[in-house]
């Protein structure tokens, strides 16, 4: 019986352990989560505010602007709907280029302004980070909807 | 011609690979031994085509045969020689090529250092080896094929990625994919296992070195991909938790649960389903890694054009090796048995927590890589889980792990007395603790988190020092000998597991360090402009223009001053690659056994100020240090004593061959 009783005490043991490495995962995975929103979906108040979000989609031409300072960047971010201002303090990635596609992460600002933590742009010239197309691909496809919405009625 | 012969070559050895993965395996359950031997032939046969087929390709490279659509699209004939060689592997079908190949070097190495295992056993192992062989080859020759002509061809190429144009990127590779690879001869030895139902000590000292080696060559291909990733990318980050670096990670903390469960098995008899079912998921989370990297689901430098076909080749492939290997595992593993039984507090049971700490860690990782692609493929939104959910979960976890790493060596097996461990280990924990205290205040700062570091790292160390003090004493009581005689008497594998375990040590310094006090500033400078960074001066002199042989730059020529003493000159780069108009950051790095100066150029301003990075990065190498010193213990534990003596013993007899034949057609 006490070999027993032991093994049971082993298994519940372990079992607990488990279970807590099991709860400490999900809880690091649950608050440490960032969701992607599109300028469109941002203007439409889906974004989360005080919360790090990413936002991507093309760099606007002729937006970038640097600030005196020298190292604090402006520029805007645009799906082709819609657009938000971008504001990153520090070096831009080699690939950032304006007209091309971008994904920055950071929160938004009481002022509409994205305040980035994180900008980037992918390791190849043709290539286009996933969620920036993605962003373009939802605003399009929004634009031919509505669209269609107007002409129907004839 | 050269191609074409490659590509047939390709397709030989996948006819050499399909008798081999069939006509042995089915010798070994007849007990037929001309059919069992058949497996070593084809083994090196399949080496020799494969190689063949490889030379053709490195051949095109080399001579810029731009009439092969993978040469045209991944080099140029400005790309100097080494590049040229390197970007064989540098594309997708030449990266599998890569794999394959090493998939039969492995093959091969088996044919060769198998003298002493039964026959039956070695026709297992190779047929099984085969069976993977032939499923990357088979995908090889119909998604990606190496030799694909263009017509016409390209009168010049597109020259390699820049971010690949890197000395560190020549070895990374072939170093990562031996160590992915190797798991397949620890996977095939625990299949092998499973279907001859013999799982004893000896089989774990047999597939024990090909594991060590392969988790050895894993571990030094990771340290290299960190480190390129350090400067070449030239923002000083080591480590992204990027999914492709959690690619190679996840078969690494599999691959060390495996080597530790071996041990027991080896030396106890224990742990023996629990082992076979690590060299399954260590062999399985490679061929995930290899999926993740090479099927185009994620982006990044390792993905290359992107075509479903592969995507879904390789998730059949990989559900057909994941699903038939645990199927027979459910089948046979009830005959393999368990083996002895342990107390609580013993070696067993701190290498089974361990065990547990860094499977339940590699799945942690599983979740955060997994998680975002099945949202992203079933359409419920793009998310993205970055460092801190990695950091948060592993601090927790491997803190345990850490501390139990300086127990684990010094419990003896089944059973010890914890008060006896206490005893033993309080000068080894003292030191950690006051170390853990001081040395933090000294550098400037304490925190939690630094003083936790600290003083895992400095536990590890100590511990490992007490461990070798006992064995000292242990060898002198015996023989009577000097400290300096006994040393050399230690076995290889004691040094090795040594040398590791400091090598942990050596990486939680190194990342608590530079973590804790590393100073990073991004600032405009003109010429002339000076700014100050850990005790440093960095002065910007003057900027250049220069030409390489496949770009342009414009260097910056800094000297770093401290105090009035000249330390050193830098000259960060900024590239532009002209074949693919790629701009490229080229850091500069003062490197030091203490620190390193870390500096690179970001954009020109107007009036030609340039924003400069500038780091001061303390004690950053001790984590590459750290990495290797893992490895090389792993090697010289490869050269332990008792592996030569197992090989010389059974080499003339053929005694236990037909006894273990009749136990694999029971």
């Amino acid at each position: 019986m006490k070999a027993r009783h032991r093994r049971l005490a082993l298994i519940a043991a372990g079992l607990a352990a488990v279970g807590g490495a099991a709860a400490l995962i999900l809880n690091a995975f649950q608050s440490n989560l960032v969701f992607f929103f599109t300028p469109t979906q941002i203007a439409a108040h889906e974004a989360p505010e005080g919360r790090s979000f990413r936002v991507g989609g093309l760099v606007q031409p002729g937006s970038l602007q640097r600030q005196p300072d020298g190292v604090t960047a402006r520029f805007v971010v645009t799906d082709t709907a819609r657009s938000i201002p971008v504001e990153y303090r520090g070096i831009l990635p080699d690939l950032f280029k304006e007209g091309r596609g971008v994904v920055a992460q950071g929160s938004l600002g009481a002022d509409g302004v994205f305040h980035a933590t994180q900008v980037l742009a992918k390791h190849d010239e043709n290539y286009m980070p996933p969620e920036a197309a993605d962003a373009v691909a939802r605003a399009h496809k929004a634009m031919e909807q509505s669209k269609r919405t107007l002409l129907e009625p004839k | 011609m050269i191609p074409e012969l490659g590509h047939f070559a390709l397709i030989v050895a996948l006819c050499i690979a399909c008798v081999q993965a069939v006509v042995p395996l089915m010798g070994a359950q007849r007990g037929d031994p001309a059919w069992m031997a058949l497996a070593r032939p084809a083994a090196q046969g399949q080496f020799v085509f494969i190689a063949i087929a490889f030379g053709c390709l490195a051949w095109s490279f080399v001579s810029n045969d731009f009439s092969v659509l993978n040469v045209a699209n991944n080099s140029n004939s400005t790309l100097p020689l080494r590049y040229r060689f390197a970007a064989t592997w540098g594309s997708h079908e030449g990266s599998l090529l890569l794999w394959v190949f090493m998939l039969s070097l492995w093959m091969t190495a088996v044919s060769v250092f198998s003298r002493h295992l039964p026959a039956p056993m070695v026709a297992r192992i190779l047929s099984v080896m085969a069976m993977v062989s032939v499923g990357f080859l088979l995908f090889l020759l119909f998604t990606s094929n190496p030799f694909e002509r263009l017509l016409p061809p390209a009168a010049d190429g597109r020259d390699l990625n820049p971010l690949l144009q890197d000395p560190g990127m020549v070895v990374h590779p072939p170093m990562l994919y031996m160590g992915y690879v190797g798991f397949s001869v620890a996977f095939a030895f625990a299949v092998a296992a499973l279907i001859g139902g013999r799982l004893d000590a000896t089989w774990a000292r047999w597939s024990r070195p090909w594991t060590t080696m392969a988790w050895a060559f894993l571990t030094v291909g990771i340290a290299l991909g960190s480190g390129w990733a350090y400067y070449v990318l030239g923002w000083g980050g080591w480590w992204f938790w990027d999914p492709v670096e959690n690619a190679s990670f996840m078969p690494w903390l599999a691959g060390t649960a495996l080597i530790h469960s071996l041990a027991v098995t080896e030396k106890r008899g224990g742990f023996k389903i629990w082992t076979v079912l690590l060299a399954i998921i260590a062999f399985s989370l490679s061929l995930l890694g290899t999926f993740l990297v090479r099927s185009g689901v994620l982006t990044s430098v390792h993905a290359f054009a992107t075509d479903p076909r592969r995507g879904v080749f390789i998730l059949a492939f990989l559900a057909i090796v994941i699903g038939s290997s645990l199927a027979l595992f459910a089948w046979r593993a009830p005959r393999v048995g368990l083996g002895g039984a342990f107390a609580l507090v013993s070696r067993e049971s701190a290498l089974l927590v361990n065990n547990v700490l860094l499977l339940v860690a590699a799945a942690a990782v599983l979740l955060g890589t997994l998680y975002p692609l099945f949202l992203d493929a079933l359409g419920l939104g793009k998310i993205s889980v970055g460092p801190p959910y990695f950091e948060s979960v592993f601090v927790p976890l491997m803190t345990p792990a850490v501390f139990l790493m300086g127990i684990g060596p010094l419990a003896r097996w089944k059973q010890d007395a914890p008060l006896d461990l206490l005893v033993r280990l309080k000068w080894a924990f003292g030191v950690a603790v006051v170390t853990a205290i001081l040395l933090p205040l000294s550098l400037g700062r304490w925190t939690p988190l630094l003083g936790l570091g600290v003083l895992l790292a400095i536990w590890v160390i100590g511990s490992g020092f007490v461990n070798l003090r006992e064995r000292l004493v242990q060898v002198r009581a015996a023989g009577g000998v000097t400290v300096l005689r006994a040393l050399p008497q230690l076995p290889r594998g004691y040094w090795g597991m040594l040398l590791a375990h400091f090598g942990v040590g050596v990486f939680i310094l190194g990342v608590t360090l530079v973590r804790g006090y590393e100073v990073e500033k991004d600032v405009r400078m003109n010429v002339g402009d000076t700014v100050a960074a850990g005790g440093y001066q960095f002065r910007l002199d003057g900027l250049s223009e220069v030409k390489g042989p496949n770009y342009e730059a414009t260097r910056g020529l800094f000297s770093v001053t401290r105090g009035t003493r000249a330390v050193a000159t830098l000259n960060p780069e900024k590239r532009l690659y002209t074949v693919q108009q790629m701009p490229m950051t080229i850091a500069a790095i003062d490197t030091g056994l203490t620190r390193d100066l870390y500096l690179s150029l970001g954009e020109p301003l107007r009036g030609g100020a340039w924003v400069v990075r500038v780091y001061h990065k303390p004690f950053v190498d001790w984590i590459w240090g750290g990495a290797f010193l893992m490895a090389l213990g792993g090697l010289i534990a490869l050269t332990d004593r008792r592996y030569r003596l197992a090989r010389r013993e059974r080499a003339p007899d053929a005694g236990p061959m037909p006894a273990a034949a009749t136990q694999g057609t029971q």
